[in-house]
């Protein structure tokens, strides 16, 4: 029913009010040994391990289980090595690859665990209710099957280092498995702030988190001996537009890095911050992957123009490719290729090893008048099991685009006769050539970016996955180099179990009155005023801010004005910002989350990085050369009492992985 | 067209109507409410009525509102103008679209 529908059939009754019940103060409190900020899937996976050990668990999420976070489902499990069948390559190798491949800007310490870990925690989701074998035979006789386990591969079927997963059940199992286990699930509540104690001259805890009931203005009160931050990568920071893509974002609008904005004013130390990208993807004019590409969910589609002439494909080497088969093949020479999800696309030596057969590149044949646009996805020319992996499994299973596949059928879409359009080329989108290049096309404004594509910046972790702050631990994508499904997952498996062991031998936490007043004064702020500046007002003030002094290219300069122009936002936090109900007053909190991303963490961030990096896709006009040897590390930041500390740490985080990895191994198991 | 009933109203908050629901299916449980990762919806203050697409803007089409329904048809996910996107049927070369007026029939194959 819309608006009008409503207003028509309600006008002048009292069927306006607010259909929840109000109860902006009340508290409600919970006390745990584990409490889990977020419930995609790391943090699914952290309550469920660390109940798992016996922990008393609860799970914050402001949205729902079953759709938050990645959403309902995904298409592929990437990167799990050890004991998969038929991978001969070892986590440790692999690892090194993962960090070679970014020019070492990544987290091998969560790599190496979703590559260790990866295939034991594929089979404990198998056990939950998860679907990951072709039970039906659905592709017997494919390529890219294992005919003994009936498991799925994807891109390099050589090296089988990518499966394809009957995603769409994955949630559900999960769901099932944290009720079974007795986990105290908190939907509808955002995560406000973290509760901290002090401990000693400069060590903080954290013991536990407040959250806003979305529906009734609740104050929620949680305390923990151990907190895991599972929550979302920020985003909005540089635009929000819902004309453009018609929907607002590339992820999840409630997933807006409340997560982080927390972490920081906690004094949580980040690393990676400055790093972002021209935001190709969230102005997609379709839901990701409704519109055919040869990368990623749809690889290895074979690509024709207007007059179905194929755009040919090459290997790394440039070396163009004759047959179908070789596109899911290294070459010659070449040990593995990486693909998946936040894989590097930039020029470099690390990119050469790994890089994976793709497309020509289409605008140098389109300008040499060889292809003519537009192109489009060739299904009907692919062996029947491609086709069906692609559309029927990969599309099929990957959340939102379950819909998708949905809808076109409905509407007569056959892959077996029709070619899909490919949008990306006609508007530059992405998909096609490399991010570098991608980033001249995206509407011509490159300063349009994005934090929260590829592999990222976040907390720094420790071998436990523990942050610098005594009793937080962070998982997924609440983590510098988080990203995607199968890394979530093993990573929130990981840090759950850590907190729980923690929290069995630390003592009970409370969090001071003095600190839960403070924060309910600020939440509920933008209460006091019910005219005043709205959230999508402040936001769009945001964005512009962000894209004028924090853009493509950064100085000094500019980047002090972007935190003169953050005071004055803060200012209009303080006296304007207002809000008229719970879901709109935590639309307002999220924005100021925002600020704290863009204009407390990425800004210092920038400025905290005296060079320019490739690597980073970071700019500095006053430090042209790209990447000195000197700047090859992380710059860490952090804030205490409301000044920014710096630090650093060497590239290659947590190598050697595997000796590593073995050493912070407790070395008996602990039962729960 | 009424000349009755015509009242001060905004813009819509959003250029698409992403949620369509059929008021003779539904039946007015919740369920949809009730999994919806951003809230979008709010329950009809009228117990067993159509819920109420409220944050329009917000919707991003994850799609848990059409899976958890309980009656087939009740909702679905209405892609907006924006979104029509094309296909061409390699036999004949013909164009077809998504919401086109005369489509051609529904292909009935499951996903994998």
């Amino acid at each position: 029913m819309s608006w009008g529908t409503w207003i028509d059939l309600n006008a002048g009754n009292d069927a306006m009010k607010w259909p929840y019940p109000i109860r902006y103060g009340q508290e409600d409190a919970v006390d745990v040994d584990v409490l889990v900020l977020g419930g995609g899937i790391a943090g699914c996976w952290a309550a469920i391990s660390a109940a798992e050990q016996g922990a008393k668990v609860a799970i914050l999420e402001r949205g729902s289980i079953l759709g938050s976070g990645a959403g309902t489902g995904c298409d592929h499990w990437q990167w799990a090595i050890t004991d998969v069948p038929g991978v001969s390559l070892s986590a440790e190798d692999f690892t090194q690859a993962l960090v070679d491949n970014h020019g070492g800007y990544n987290n091998g310490i969560s790599r190496y665990i979703q590559a260790r870990d990866g295939y034991e925690t594929l089979l404990e989701l198998e056990e939950m209710g998860g679907k990951v074998r072709d039970t039906e035979d659905t592709f017997k006789g494919a390529e890219f099957r294992d005919e003994q386990t009936k498991l799925l591969f994807a891109y390099d079927y050589e090296n089988r280092i990518v499966m394809r997963v009957w995603g769409m059940t994955f949630k559900r199992a999960l769901r099932s498995r944290l009720r079974r286990l007795g986990v105290d699930i908190h939907e509808r509540v955002a995560l406000t702030g973290l509760l901290t104690e002090r401990r000693g001259e400069d060590a903080t805890a954290v013991v536990g988190a407040t959250g806003l009931n979305v529906r009734t203005g609740a104050f929620n009160v949680f305390t923990a001996k151990a907190t895991v931050l599972c929550a979302a990568r920020p985003q909005r920071i540089w635009t929000y537009s819902t004309e453009l893509a018609g929907s607002c974002d590339l992820r999840m609008p409630g997933a807006m890095g409340g997560g982080y904005a927390a972490a920081w004013r906690a004094g949580t130390e980040f690393a990676m911050m400055e790093k972002s990208i021209p935001a190709g993807l969230s102005i997609n004019p379709s839901a990701p992957h409704g519109s055919g590409h040869p990368s990623n969910t749809w690889y290895p589609c074979t690509i024709v123009d207007a007059n179905g002439k194929e755009v040919p494909w090459v290997d790394r080497d440039g070396h163009a490719l004759e047959t179908f088969e070789e596109r899911c093949r290294p070459a010659p020479g070449q040990r593995f290729f990486i693909k998946g999800g936040g894989q590097s696309s930039l020029p470099h030596q690390g990119l050469r090893d790994y890089q994976g057969p793709r497309l020509t590149n289409v605008d140098t044949l389109v300008e040499k008048g060889e292809i003519e646009l537009p192109l489009y996805a060739d299904l009907p020319s692919l062996p029947a099991h491609e086709r069906r992996a692609i559309f029927g499994l990969m599309v099929g299973q990957e959340a939102k685009t379950k819909h998708t596949y949905a809808n076109y059928t409905h509407a007569g879409f056959d892959p077996d006769r029709d070619m899909l359009l490919s949008y990306q080329q006609l508007i530059g989108g992405g998909g096609y050539g490399t991010s570098a290049e991608g980033a001249k096309t995206v509407l011509g404004f490159p300063s349009i970016r994005n934090a929260h594509s590829g592999t990222t910046g976040g907390p720094v972790v420790d071998w436990n996955l523990r942050t610098n702050l005594e009793g937080l631990y962070a998982a997924g994508d609440g983590m510098l180099g988080g990203n995607d499904h199968s890394h979530a997952a093993t990573t929130g498996r990981y840090a759950g179990r850590r907190a729980a062991w923690f929290a069995r031998q630390a003592t009970a936490r409370s969090g001071s009155r003095e600190q839960i007043e403070a924060e309910k004064r600020r939440v509920y702020g933008p209460l006091q005023r019910k005219d005043g500046v709205h959230w999508k007002e402040l936001l769009a003030g945001i964005n512009k801010t962000m894209q004028a002094y924090c853009g493509a290219v950064k100085s000094e300069g500019l980047l002090r004005m972007a935190l003169e122009a953050g005071e004055d936002l803060k200012h209009v936090v303080d006296t304007e910002l207002a809000a008229v109900n719970p879901h709109d007053l935590a639309n307002a909190l999220s924005v100021v989350d925002i600020l704290t991303a863009g204009i407390d963490i990425i800004v210092p961030a920038c400025l905290a990085r005296r060079a320019s990096s490739a690597f980073l896709h970071f700019s500095r006009a006053e430090y042209p050369a790209m990447d000195p040897p000197e700047w090859q590390k992380f710059v860490t930041i952090r804030q205490e009492d409301g000044v920014v500390k710096q630090g650093e740490r060497p590239l290659n985080l947590g190598a050697p992985f595997e000796e590593n990895y073995l050493a912070h191994r407790p070395a008996a198991p602990i039962g729960a | 067209m009424s000349e009755e009933n015509v009242y001060l109203s905004p813009n819509p908050a959003s250029a698409a109507r992403p949620i369509a629901i059929d008021p003779e299916k539904c039946t007015g449980c919740n369920l949809c409410v009730n999994v919806c990762p951003a809230d979008v919806f709010v329950p009809n203050p009228e117990a067993g009525r159509v819920p109420l697409v409220l944050f329009v803007d917000e919707c991003w089409y994850c799609g848990p509102c059409v899976d958890e329904c309980p009656h087939e048809g009740a909702i679905r996910l209405n892609y907006p103008v924006m979104w029509r996107v094309p296909w061409k049927r390699k036999e004949t070369g013909r164009h077809y679209w998504l919401g086109m007026k005369n489509p051609p029939p529904p292909n009935d194959t499951p996903p994998a």
